[in-house]
């Protein structure tokens, strides 16, 4: 029927009177790349480990190639996960974790010498058979987990957090690095982080969890550009966000009036006099000393912080809240204190439902 | 007030040396039986009161054929320690394993069963089984003595295998089920190996800890042979032969020898495995030059 | 497509549980829960005429207790344990802060070092305690040598020698939980409280001390009730003429064969270790107590 590889159908997941994963339903294409993306407790990892099978649904169906598998155990499942902490066997090699599943599978031993050294070059890992895993470094015992997960040809690979424990620097060159391998492989890939910057960087399609609940699922860009709500703007990139009541709508264009004035913004589904939130990516907000048509918005220009490559400008409204700005280079018109008029091209502010800010719960 | 560095330095240095002397005296009380019963060994008397000159015919002795009850205590003593030691480990694995990974109702009530033997005086164990096993008319002999040693040793093992297990071993358990293999092969392949010190160190308490056993050996021997400590205990108030010091020096002995041997192996092994690791990396980086 | 192995409900099994937490709960159910509670009824029962038991309730046993000669007995034992357990712990701590504050490796080895005299047997080491102190023995010879006493003092047989040979026995045990929990404290801990303006001695009791007491209390019971309830060291080093409470319940059940009063020893001895326990479960977890 449907080109999806594993499909989860009306999945929840309580335990006890938590209820983790609410009535979930998701269709993973045949070799894309799908992130769960979401800030911790939201679900993601449950979700993965539902679809491996290290736990049990409470209710609805998982099916793998078209087949159910809530009934079966995690070895008899055709999916293979590469563990947040690595998880390699410490009693044994390099070469004995590669080569576990063979073994179990009682491959003979010259074809698993061959598949071991096969995988171990695909992650770049020759030469290291005889070590423990304690004498690898991080990102070399997360290479030997990948490759002791690939050899036994899953057709989905299920991937926990896989960097999180590396410095930045080695996991952006591993971000990278498993893109290709997924593209060369052409296995699915399930990755799930609560980084969006690994997420934008490295996947197909990027699902985005709050409370057991995907909010939105798209690629990245449409992701970044179309937010479908206030969490998504929020936790994808550097977003403003303003409040107000729309006063008029002509199609898509909105015009908003917030307490410090109107804005424009586009839209769909929204009627006059409702209350929402518009969301504008801070690289897309300009200023300007003069007023622009359809906007009414002064700003007071507080500090300029530069980070690396950008420059970040952060402006105060009359309302008190701060809103941001950035750009490559800096603006030699802009000094502290400054009044400005802020605005946009309408088409690239988003107005959305007002579903809760993306802070980090503690 | 002149807080010259010299002074600061000679009051650290004092300090040293008192804890080192401290320590010194501490290991002296621990050390003073242990060389006391090995000297006595040579001791030229028919008992051990007092030193009536230097001889070593209770080492010929022991081996002699004369020598019958000593070397058949220390088998049963050997016996009762090995039987003890495997079913304690056994239990001891399993439940160390089992307690810590699953929940299950009575669980608390067996954790505090288990510090019962620990705490408790180890005579009120030994007298509470002892009149049950009268009660219920079990036949007193190495059966029970090796069930009341395997009472207090049992906890030690479950104790020492727990303090292994992580939230790590959990993950390796999933991982190993992740690439097919089942509860059965995980278990042997995965779970045993990663506890594997524990385990070891396990076998090595209980064993000590049954082959010295004074009280249950005691309590529930019934009519049967005496095992070593038992032995030593009956004959201690007309005074122990130097035949056992001379046995018990060579036990002292061979423990230390095979524990030496034991970490010299490890050693040795550990440092071969990481020459072939550095051989690999130069192999590696040779290859990779090219 | 399913197999009918798939279709079979993944059954949430309790075999596992079963197999690896079965034992043991059998274990120590049927060794441990029942023999306690069966000696505890033993105690209200009364003493058969020959040895055993009648099993007709009786109060006989504690009252037994009550008596002047049981009484002194009891009061001595406690005297005694409470003595050990005091040297053991203020021996044994400054000992076990010395190991605690070495190097990782050298502390690993001097633990090792206190070890091995324990893989000699413990009674032939008590058994070297009687011929250092026999009348014509090397210390006697050394005092009189040294002019400090003109005839023999007479050690062995004698609650002193005793007391030595239970500190001496029990030290390790001492040692070895409380050096755990100071080799948990964390250096920068004491650093802290030094550069807060503590002195020494300040941050000793302020900081160590409490922060070390779940060993320290570990200790005292892997000290104390064991003392309280010995019998092989009065044995070896008292000669049969030094008696303890363990003494008295070891007698009951060989020559003079009064099971209830035995029993009622023993439930005492429990009372005891159940009433320290309790205590240490008000301050720490039972979870945290080093017993290894």
């Amino acid at each position: 029927m449907s080109k999806s590889i594993v499909s989860l159908r009306h999945v929840d997941k309580w335990y006890g009177k938590n209820h983790v994963v609410k009535d979930m339903n998701l269709e993973i294409e045949e070799g894309e790349f799908l992130t769960l993306l979401g800030p911790s407790g939201c679900g993601k990892t449950t979700t993965l480990r539902m679809i491996a099978g290290f736990e049990d649904a409470s209710s609805g169906t998982i099916e793998v190639q078209g087949e159910r598998v809530e009934e079966k155990e995690p070895y008899q499942r055709d999916v293979n996960t590469v563990f947040q902490n690595y998880s390699l066997f410490p009693h044994m090699t390099v070469f004995e974790n590669v080569a576990y599943g063979p073994t179990i599978r009682g491959i003979r031993k010259a074809e698993i010498q061959s598949k071991v050294s096969e995988m171990l070059a695909l992650v770049q890992m020759s030469g290291y058979e005889k070590r423990k895993p304690e004498a690898l470094s991080g990102g070399q015992k997360q290479r030997v987990a990948i490759a002791r997960a690939l050899i036994n040809n899953p057709r989905v690979l299920l991937l926990d957090e896989p960097l999180g424990a590396l410095d930045l620097k080695l996991r952006k060159q591993m971000q990278i690095e498993l893109k290709r391998l997924q593209k060369k492989l052409g296995i699915t890939f399930v990755y799930v982080t609560h980084d969006q910057e690994e997420a934008m960087t490295m996947s197909d399609r990027i699902a985005v969890m709050r409370d057991g609940v995907i909010l939105q699922m798209d690629s990245p860009m449409e992701m970044y550009d179309h937010p479908k709500s206030r969490f998504v703007a929020d936790f994808l990139g550097e977003s403003n966000i303003l409040f107000g009541t729309i006063t008029a709508a002509e199609g898509r264009r909105l015009t908003i009036h917030t307490p410090d004035g109107d804005v424009l913004a586009t839209g769909q589904g929204f009627g006059v006099g409702e209350e929402i939130c518009v969301s504008i990516r801070s690289e897309y907000l300009n200023v300007s000393k003069t007023p622009v048509e359809g906007f009414s918005v002064k700003a007071r220009v507080k500090d300029f912080i530069y980070v690396g490559t950008v420059i970040k400008t952060n402006l105060d409204l009359p309302c008190g809240q701060e809103i941001k700005l950035s750009r490559f280079e800096h603006d030699a018109s802009l000094h502290e204190g400054d009044e400005v008029y802020i605005h946009w091209d309408a088409e690239k502010a988003v107005a959305i439902h007002d579903d809760g800010a993306a802070e980090v719960r503690l | 007030m002149t807080a010259s560095p010299n002074r600061r330095l000679r009051r650290q240095s004092c300090r040293k040396f008192l804890g080192d002397f401290y320590a010194v005296i501490i290991y002296a009380i621990f050390y003073i039986p242990v060389l006391v019963m090995m000297v006595f060994s040579f001791n030229n008397a028919k008992r051990n009161y007092a030193w009536e000159g230097f001889t070593t015919q209770w080492y010929g002795k022991l081996f002699s054929f004369g020598n019958h009850d000593l070397w058949e205590s220390l088998a049963y003593s050997l016996a009762i320690a090995i039987l003890a030691t495997a079913i304690s480990v056994v239990i001891g694995v399993l439940g160390g394993i089992g307690l810590k990974k699953f929940e299950f109702r009575g669980k608390k009530f067996i954790n505090l069963m288990l510090y019962v033997p620990i705490v408790v005086p180890e005579i009120v164990l030994a007298v509470a089984m002892l009149i049950i096993f009268i009660t219920v008319g079990v036949k007193l002999g190495i059966g029970t003595i090796v069930a009341g040693h395997c009472t207090f040793c049992i906890p030690y093992a479950v104790v020492t295998i727990k303090g292994r297990i992580s939230g790590d071993n959990e993950t390796l358990e999933e991982a190993s089920m992740d690439l097919g293999a089942n509860r059965f092969q995980t278990f042997w392949r995965v779970t045993i190996p990663s506890i594997m010190p524990g385990i070891t160190s396990a076998a090595f308490l209980s064993f000590t800890l049954s082959f010295d056993d004074v009280v249950m050996s005691n309590m529930l021997a019934g009519a049967s042979q005496s095992t070593l400590p038992v032995l030593i205990l009956s004959v201690n108030r007309t005074g122990v032969t130097p035949d056992i010091n001379a046995l018990t020096t060579i036990m002292v002995l061979v423990m230390v020898a095979g524990m030496l041997t034991v970490n010299g192996i490890q050693r040795s092994l550990r440092r071969r495995e990481l020459r072939a690791a550095e051989e690999a990396e130069t192999a590696r980086l040779n290859a990779a030059r090219f | 497509m399913s197999g009918p192995s798939a279709l079979r409900k993944k059954r949430h099994s309790r075999l596992p549980a079963l197999a690896q937490a079965g034992p043991v709960s059998v274990w120590m159910i049927l060794f441990v829960t029942l023999p306690l509670l069966f000696i505890i009824y033993i105690s209200f029962m009364t003493r058969g005429t020959f040895g055993g038991v009648v099993y007709e309730f009786s109060s006989a046993s504690y009252e037994t207790l009550l008596d002047a000669t049981y009484f002194k007995v009891i009061l001595k034992s406690f005297q005694v344990a409470v003595l050990t357990t005091v040297t053991c712990l203020l021996v044994g701590y400054p000992f076990a802060y010395y190991i605690a504050r070495k190097p990782a490796d050298v502390a690993a080895r001097l633990i090792m070092l206190l070890m091995i005299p324990m893989w000699t047997s413990s009674l032939m080491r008590l058994n070297a305690w009687m011929l250092l102190f026999q009348t014509n023995g090397p210390v006697n010879n050394a005092l009189m040598a040294l002019g400090l006493v003109h005839s023999p003092v007479k050690f062995i047989y004698t609650d002193g020698l005793v007391l030595l040979g239970l500190i001496t026995n029990f030290l390790p045990f001492a040692v070895l939980p409380m050096y755990s929990s100071i080799e948990k404290l964390q250096g920068n801990l004491l650093e802290a409280s030094a550069d807060l303006g503590a002195r020494p001695a300040v941050t000793f009791f302020k900081v160590t001390l409490p922060l070390t007491f779940p060993g320290i209390f570990s200790a005292i019971i892997l000290t104390f009730i064991p003392a309280l309830g010995t019998y092989t060291i009065t044995d070896m080093l008292g000669g049969g003429k030094v008696l303890y409470i363990g003494n008295i319940i070891k007698n009951q059940f060989g020559t003079i064969r009064n099971w209830p009063l035995g029993a009622a020893l023993s439930v005492l001895l429990l009372l005891i270790t159940a009433l320290l326990i309790f205590i240490y479960s008000r301050f720490a977890k039972i979870e945290d107590m080093e017993v290894l």
